[in-house]
């Protein structure tokens, strides 16, 4: 259940639970008085009003530990504000009170011991609120980058506090052994504990000084508060005397001694904060330039803040900053004129920083040679650093200053460093263009192979006399295997296999040539030498030299049942016999197209003829097929493509395609082919009934 | 993988052929036989003693310089062809093209 409360109300309810204690433990003291002073026979137990102050004081320590602990926020300054502010407002009450005391002393309101408990009630519930959110905030400091040792040092001081607290309870007066004992515990708990000052590098040099202001005002409070308790506990009239507790010398003695401590610490930590400042200032300029350029910042934005960010590290009074970009060089120039950078050049004529302002680095250079004297009426040194990207220098970073000797090689780690993160922005802003071309480079070989697919037909035929399949996969993105049909007058078709030498996007060009010849000669319905002839002398015009292609073309008449065939190079096709149950490759001579360039070429074509059955089948092939290898480099080859038709060529011709597929991966297993490679089956179904009369 | 040496044993240029020729190394074929151009041999003998595979790539290069060889009266030949890269050669028909002997000796016979 009390988990489900919310913060917010914890603290509601540990504030009204603190006023509700308060009055208890004010009215009890007072009726007490009262029994006291008219010897009234109430039996009123002791005990009650330290019950009502315990709950008081529990109720400030979970009221601030919800305000100052539970907040996760680590603004030092802002802690201690609140300490500073607690103990101003319950200062002033205190003053005011100590003040009416003053006025009407010697009266008889003032020497009343009702009236004297009745204000020390009050100063007992200004003490407290301001001693344990004081408490609190030391807490939180103490605890800054904590570690288990010193979490486990705490819980131990807390627990003697606790235990102090209730040895209270006891009635052992100040001064006794007792009493003294454990005020040495919680001594030497404390001063454990008041070493742990790690929050204090954190400051810089402002921060420091108001922190220890608002330290040295929350003493001062401590102290007032002491006295103004001191003078309560001697008027002898008290019902409980703060000052009989040694939880509160322990609590009190702890509180001042951190106070102390830290005011010390901070003091002497005062000169080193700039240096620390500086780190920091460094570190986070470093931060900034690594993010500028995913911040979307432009390059010019990037030089511009490496040269103000270098500059502030080595103190130089003047720099500038030159990178080459594609053509152009780009400057940035801080006070400096152009002439000067020009008269600053000359004056280094022949030393090794020359060739880092002309941009002529080619080798590594030791970094002491980065810094240089100067001959110049204004600047005395110069410190010029290279800025490298991929080991090649595309720039520079030169640093001014009107001192003499003003470097030294902890200034050039600084601008090293930052040099580095600035190459390493620009490198990914390269980088990253660079994959956006790679990606439009993609888009295009996407296209490409989207237009290269389209040159392969879309519908394959299958009628009643043929039925067809193919399948076609390109090494890259494009290929360069080209198959097609078509029927140039009824029942006539013409049959292409075409295999473009070398792959990829130009293959694919020359492939889309092919398909021009193919369909401008083959709606002609040339026969298959011819076709080989014309194609040669159109392909010699426009192929580049080393490029050929080979081909098969066939004519079928499904009317005479007649496959022509004229073999122009390309791998020759296996025929499958059904009567005969025979797998035999379709021999002829042929010459690749494009290999000999003129009339003589004609020479070399040749063509054949031959008669097919029912059931017959032709597979056409490339040699992505024949010379794809397994894992120890062997081919598939032709005699085990010719066994593979063989055992699938009793199928309809998508399973025969499908059983050469499977066969081949498994010769292959998981190597890629690095090929384009292509099969086309074509099975002759019926014979005409003209044939079969 | 391929390795191409070219070296000149009276008068006779000769190119020495190791390994693979695919597209990637049928550039080195390409410069052997342009550098034979350049320096003006007329005499080339090409060894495929050791050539374990040509790509169409790599035939490619051959045909390139059958017409220029003509025109510049450049006689070529080719020894030790094995038997795998004679089918190749056979089936493309290049070798009706090419002057393919058996041996090393053959191809110095053949400029006598």
């Amino acid at each position: 259940m009390l988990v489900l409360i919310s913060d917010k109300i914890k603290i509601k309810l540990s504030f009204v639970s603190g006023v509700i204690f308060w009055t208890l433990f004010t009215s009890s003291i007072i009726y007490s008085l009262f029994i006291q002073n008219y010897n009234l026979s109430v039996s009123f137990s002791s005990l009650f009003p330290k019950v009502c102050l315990t709950g008081f004081i529990l109720s400030v320590f979970s009221y601030y530990r919800f305000i100052i602990t539970k907040v996760d926020t680590f603004n030092f300054i802002d802690l201690l504000w609140k300490v500073f502010i607690t103990g101003l407002v319950t200062t002033l009450i205190s003053l005011a009170l100590r003040f009416f005391l003053s006025v009407f002393a010697n009266s008889t309101l003032v020497e009343n011991p009702i009236t004297i408990n009745f204000f020390y009630c009050i100063l007992i519930g200004l003490v407290m609120i301001y001693m344990i959110s004081t408490f609190m905030v030391w807490k939180k400091l103490i605890l800054y980058q904590k570690s288990k040792k010193l979490l486990r040092l705490w819980q131990f001081f807390e627990l003697v506090l606790l235990a102090s607290y209730f040895f209270d309870f006891l009635e052992v007066k100040l001064g006794e052994p007792r009493f003294n004992f454990i005020l040495v515990l919680l001594a030497i708990s404390s001063i454990m504990l008041i070493f742990n000052l790690k929050w204090i590098a954190y400051l810089n040099f402002k921060q420091k000084w108001k922190s220890m202001l608002f330290i040295l005002l929350s003493a001062i409070y401590l102290y007032g508060f002491s006295k103004n308790l001191l003078q309560f506990s001697n008027t002898d009239s008290l019902i409980i005397d703060l000052f009989d507790r040694s939880f509160i010398w322990g609590m009190y003695g702890f509180l001042l001694f951190y106070a102390i401590i830290s005011i010390l610490v901070i003091l002497f930590n005062l000169p080193t904060s700039s240096v620390f400042e500086k780190t920091l200032k460094e570190a986070l300029d470093f931060q900034k330039l690594s993010q500028s350029i995913p911040r979307g910042e432009t390059k010019n934005q990037t030089y511009e803040f490496l040269l103000d960010s270098s500059m502030s590290a080595v103190f130089a009074t003047a720099a500038w900053l030159e990178i080459k970009e594609d053509t152009k060089i780009s400057k940035v120039i801080r006070n400096l004129k152009e002439k000067d950078i020009l008269k600053i050049k000359s004056t280094l004529n022949g030393s090794i920083i020359k060739s880092i302002l002309d941009l002529e680095l080619t080798y590594k250079i030791n970094s002491g040679k980065f810094i240089h004297k100067l001959k110049h009426p204004q600047y005395k040194s110069i410190v010029a650093l290279p800025i490298l990207i991929q080991g090649n220098q595309v720039g520079f970073i030169a640093l001014l200053s009107e001192v003499s000797n003003a470097f030294n090689p902890e200034m050039i780690n600084i601008i090293t460093t930052f040099v580095n993160q600035a190459s390493i922005s620009l490198e990914n802003l390269s980088l990253v263009q660079e994959s956006i071309e790679n990606e439009r480079y993609k888009e295009q070989l996407k296209i490409a192979k989207n237009v290269q697919k389209s040159l392969l037909p879309t519908k394959l035929i299958n009628n009643d006399y043929l039925t067809m399949a193919a399948f076609s996969m390109a090494a890259d993105e494009v290929g360069g295997d080209y198959y097609d049909i078509l029927e140039y007058q009824k029942n006539k078709f013409g049959l292409i296999i075409a295999d473009v030498s070398g792959k990829g996007t130009s293959a694919a060009f020359q492939m889309a040539l092919m398909k021009g010849i193919f369909h401008s000669l083959g709606t002609q319905g040339v026969t298959p030498k011819d076709f080989n002839k014309k194609a040669n002398t159109a392909l010699s015009q426009c192929l580049e030299l080393q490029v050929f292609i080979t081909a098969t073309y066939f004519d079928i008449d499904s009317e005479k049942n007649i496959l022509h065939f004229s073999r122009a190079g390309h791998c020759p096709s296996l025929y499958y016999c059904k009567k005969e149950n025979t797998v035999n490759y379709l021999n002829a001579d042929g010459m690749g197209l494009g290999m000999l360039r003129n009339i003589s070429y004609h020479n070399y074509v040749h063509s054949k003829t031959l008669k097919y059955e029912e059931e017959d089948a032709l597979l056409l092939y490339t040699d992505g097929i024949t010379e794809a290898r397994n894992r120890k480099g062997e081919q598939f080859g032709s005699e085990r493509l010719k066994k593979s038709f063989a055992s699938h060529a009793f199928k309809l011709a998508e399973g025969i395609k499908e059983g050469i597929k499977t066969d081949l991966s498994t010769f292959i297993e998981e190597v890629v082919i690095d090929d384009d490679y292509t099969l086309v089956i074509i099975q002759f179904k019926k014979t005409t009934k003209k044939w079969l009369k | 993988m391929a390795e191409i040496n070219s070296e000149n044993i009276n008068e006779i240029h000769f190119i020495h052929i190791n390994g693979e020729i695919d597209a990637q190394t049928s550039i080195y074929l390409d410069n052997a036989l342009k550098n034979a151009v350049i320096s003006n041999e007329k005499k080339i003998i090409v060894d495929l003693l050791r050539l374990e595979y040509i790509s169409s790539a790599g035939l490619g290069v051959f045909i390139s310089y059958l017409d220029e060889f003509k025109i510049q009266d450049i006689c070529m030949v080719l020894f030790g062809i094995s038997e795998k890269v004679k089918h190749v050669f056979d089936i493309l028909g290049l070798n009706k093209l090419l002057t393919i002997v058996e041996t090393k000796e053959q191809a110095i016979d053949s400029f006598a």
